[in-house]
C-alpha cells in the first residue's frame, strides 16, 4: 500500500460517506426533537428523483438541487403533520413515507421518461462537477502534505463540503444556541418546554423541516452529484445506514461524523478488496460485500455501550387540559 | 357444462391477461424482459428493440411485460400461456426452472428463451458465444491501454458474467501478453443489474489501481461505469446493445450481443425451431460495435488486429476458453 493508494481509498471514504453523512445529521434534528424517523429513506430517494427530473429536463442543476430539497421538504411536512399534528405512530409515519417514495418515483419515472423508471442520464450542466480547491494543482508537487490537499481534499463536488460544514454548524446550533436548547429540551421532557411558554409543536415541526432540508440535500447527491441520473431505489438503504450511524453517534454531531466516516470506509474498502488476496487465501466476493453490515452489528451490538435515546423520541406530545 | 366451464376458463384468463397487459390480443407473440427493466440501455432493451423492429417489419403486434421481482416469474408465463400467446419469448439466464416447470403444462405452446438452455420439445433455446465477442473487445482493450491495466466491472456474480469475463482476459492477452486485468462485480443479487453507483465507484477504483479502459458487462449498472469513465477521461467498453452513442470519445466500443436480432426472428412462428440454437462471430451473433461514435478511437492497426483474431477465432486457429463449460477461467 503506497500513499497514493491509501489516498485514493480515503478519497473514496469521502465521497461514499457524504449521503450518510448527511441523511444521518438530518435523522439527528427531528430525533433530537423527539420525532423518530425512519423514513430518512424515503424522502432521500423523493429528493433524488425530484432532482434528477428537473435537472434533466433543464439541464441546470441548481434547478434540480431546489426541486429535490423542495419535494423532500414537502415529504418532511407530511409526515410532521401525521406525527405531530394528528399524534399518528412516528415509525408507521416514517414507513409509509418510505413505501410511498419507493412506488410514487418508479411510477412517475415510467409515465414521464419511459425508460423503466430511470430519468435520462443527465448532461454536464445538470450535474455538480468536481471543485478544485484554490492552489491544488500548485501544491500537488509538495510530498504528503501537498498530495493529500490536492488529491484527498480537493476534487469534490460541492455536496460533499457542504455535509462536512453541516457537522461544526450542527454542533454550534445544537450547544451555543436557544434553538438547540429547546430543541434538545423538548425531546427529552416536552412538558417542560410548554410549561415554559414555548410551543412544542412549533418546534419539532422546525426540527423536521431541517430534517427535509437535509435529507433533500442528501437524495440531491445521489442522482446528480455522485451519480448522473436516477434509478429505481438508488438510495439502496443507506437511509437506515444512516440511522445505525445515529444511534453509534448516541445522537451527537462529531461522533455522527466519525461513524459515517467509518462506515463509508468500510464500503470503499470492500470495493478495493474485492478479488483481493488476504493472507494468500482468495476472499470470495460475498464475504467481502458483507463486511461493512457485519461490522455495523458487531459495533452496535458490543462496543458502544447502553445507547439511550432522547428519553421523549417516539412519543406524540399531548397537552393537558 | 363443459361448454360454460371452457367459457368461464376464457373469462377467467382474459380477467388475468387484462390486469396483467391491457389490452392484449389474444395469439400474439409475447416478449417478457428480464430484471433491470425494458430501458436498461443494454440486454433488455435489444430484446425490446428487436420486438419493435419485428413489429415495424410484419406489421404484427405482440404483448410485453417487466418483471419486478423472482416470484413473478412463473405466473407471468403462466398467464401468457395460458391467454393464448405463441410463441412466447424471454430474456434472461434466470429463466431456466421457471419455463422448465411451465413448459411441460403448456406443451402446444411454443416458447424461446434467450441466455438459458432448457431442454423440452416446445421450448428452443438461443446462447451466444459472449466469449468469443468479449476476447475481440478485449484485444481492443489491450491494444488502446497506455498503461498495460485494463479492468471488468461484472453486473450479477453469475456463470455467464463469467464467460465474459474469460473471454476478455484471453483476448486482452493475447493482445499483450503483459497486461494486467482487474475484476469486480458489482453485486451478488439480482439489484446488481440496477446498480451504477456501486458500478462507478468500483470503476473509479479500477482507475485508481491503473486501469484506463475497462469493461461494462453489467446491464443497468454498466451506465455507471461509462459515466466514471467519461468523467475521469478514460476509456469503456459498452455491452449487448450499442452504447458507443453515449458518451462519444470515452465509450471506446461495445461488445455486441445480437438479442435483438434474436428475438427479431424468433418472433415469427415460422421460425420455431426446437433444440439448442448458438449464435457466435459467424452467425454475426456477437461481435464489437464500429460506428461514428468510435470510429476516430479505433486506429486502423487495432481493427486489423482484432479482425485478424476475429478470422482465426472462425477458423479455429484460436480457441476462446468457455468459463460455463467447466466453471474455471485459466
Amino acid at each position: 500500500m503506497d500513499l497514493g493508494i491509501i489516498l485514493s481509498t480515503l478519497d473514496a471514504t469521502l465521497r461514499l460517506s457524504t449521503p450518510l453523512l448527511l441523511a444521518c445529521l438530518a435523522g439527528l434534528y427531528s430525533e433530537r426533537a423527539g420525532v423518530f424517523d425512519i423514513g430518512l429513506e424515503g424522502k432521500m430517494l423523493a429528493s433524488a428523483f425530484a432532482a434528477a427530473a428537473v435537472a434533466a429536463v433543464t439541464a441546470n442543476v441548481w434547478l434540480g438541487l431546489l426541486a429535490g430539497v423542495a419535494v423532500s421538504i414537502t415529504t418532511a411536512s407530511l409526515q410532521g403533520a401525521a406525527a405531530i399534528t394528528l399524534r399518528g405512530n412516528q415509525l408507521i409515519a416514517g414507513v409509509a413515507i418510505n413505501m410511498l417514495a419507493a412506488g410514487l418515483t418508479t411510477f412517475l419515472g415510467i409515465q414521464w421518461f419511459g425508460q423503466g423508471g430511470r430519468t435520462p442520464q443527465l448532461t454536464t450542466d445538470g450535474r455538480f462537477q468536481n471543485i478544485t480547491l484554490p492552489f491544488a494543482n500548485e501544491l500537488s508537487g509538495v510530498p504528503v502534505i501537498g498530495q493529500i490537499y490536492s488529491e484527498l481534499i480537493s476534487g469534490h463536488n460541492i455536496l460533499v463540503y457542504v455535509a462536512f460544514l453541516a457537522v461544526p454548524i450542527t454542533w454550534w446550533v445544537l450547544y451555543r444556541t436557544r434553538f438547540g436548547l429547546r430543541l434538545r429540551a423538548v425531546g427529552e421532557n416536552p412538558k417542560a418546554v410548554d410549561t415554559a411558554g414555548i410551543s412544542v409543536t412549533k418546534l419539532r415541526y422546525q426540527a423536521v423541516l431541517i430534517t427535509g432540508l437535509l435529507c433533500g440535500l442528501a437524495g440531491a447527491f445521489f442522482s446528480i452529484a455522485q451519480g448522473s441520473g436516477f434509478g429505481n431505489n438508488m438510495t439502496a438503504g443507506k437511509g437506515f445506514i444512516a440511522l445505525a450511524a445515529l444511534i453509534f453517534a448516541k445522537w451527537k454531531p462529531v461522533p455522527a461524523m466519525f461513524t459515517c466516516l467509518l462506515f463509508g470506509f468500510l464500503d470503499a474498502l470492500q470495493i478495493r478488496l474485492q478479488g483481493a488476496e488476504i493472507f494468500g487465501i482468495d476472499v470470495p466476493v460475498q464475504a467481502i460485500q458483507a463486511l461493512p453490515y457485519l461490522l455495523t452489528v458487531i459495533l452496535l451490538a458490543g462496543f458502544i455501550g447502553k445507547a439511550v435515546g432522547p428519553k421523549a423520541g417516539g412519543v406524540a406530545y399531548t397537552k393537558e387540559r | 357444462m363443459n361448454f360454460i366451464s371452457k367459457h368461464l376458463g376464457a373469462l377467467a384468463a382474459g380477467v388475468a391477461a387484462s390486469v396483467l397487459v391491457a389490452g392484449a390480443a389474444f395469439a400474439d407473440p409475447a416478449v417478457i424482459y428480464d430484471l433491470g427493466g425494458k430501458f436498461d440501455k443494454s440486454f433488455n432493451e435489444a430484446a425490446y428493440n428487436g420486438a419493435e423492429a419485428w413489429k415495424k417489419e410484419t406489421g404484427g403486434t405482440f404483448t410485453d411485460l417487466e418483471l419486478q421481482n423472482d416470484a413473478q416469474r412463473e405466473q407471468a408465463l403462466r398467464r401468457f400461456a395460458s391467454q393464448g400467446a405463441n410463441p412466447i419469448v424471454m430474456a434472461g439466464f434466470s429463466w431456466g426452472t421457471a419455463l422448465g416447470t411451465v413448459a411441460a403444462e403448456f406443451p402446444d405452446t411454443h416458447f424461446v428463451v434467450i441466455d438459458a438452455v432448457v431442454d423440452a420439445p416446445n421450448v428452443q433455446s438461443i446462447i451466444f458465444d459472449e466469449h468469443t465477442g468479449s476476447f475481440l473487445v478485449g484485444a481492443i482493450a489491450a491494444l488502446k491501454s497506455q498503461t498495460g491495466t485494463v479492468g471488468f466491472v461484472g453486473g450479477m456474480d453469475v456463470p455467464i458474467i463469467h464467460k465474459f469475463y474469460c473471454g476478455y482476459a484471453q483476448g486482452a492477452k493475447a493482445a499483450n501478453p503483459n497486461v494486467k486485468v482487474i475484476e469486480n462485480y458489482t453485486g451478488t443479487t439480482p439489484a446488481a443489474w440496477n446498480d451504477p453507483v456501486t458500478a462507478g465507484e468500483l470503476t473509479k477504483a479500477q482507475f485508481d489501481a491503473g486501469a484506463d479502459v475497462v469493461f461494462a458487462a453489467a446491464g443497468g449498472s454498466g451506465l455507471g461505469v461509462l459515466q466514471a469513465a467519461a468523467d475521469a477521461g478514460k476509456f469503456s467498453i459498452g455491452v449487448d446493445s450499442n452504447q458507443n452513442y453515449l458518451h462519444p470519445g470515452s465509450v471506446l466500443t461495445s461488445m455486441l450481443k445480437r438479442v435483438d436480432v434474436a428475438v427479431q426472428n424468433s418472433l415469427t412462428d415460422a421460425n420455431f425451431k426446437p433444440g439448442l440454437t448458438v449464435l457466435g462471430l459467424k452467425e454475426n451473433g456477437v461481435g464489437y460495435a464500429l460506428d461514428e461514435h468510435n470510429q476516430a478511437l479505433i486506429t486502423e492497426d487495432i481493427k486489423t488486429a482484432v479482425d485478424k483474431f476475429s478470422a482465426e477465432i472462425q477458423s479455429g486457429a484460436i480457441t476462446v476458453h468457455d468459463y460455463t463449460v467447466d466453471n474455471t477461467c485459466p
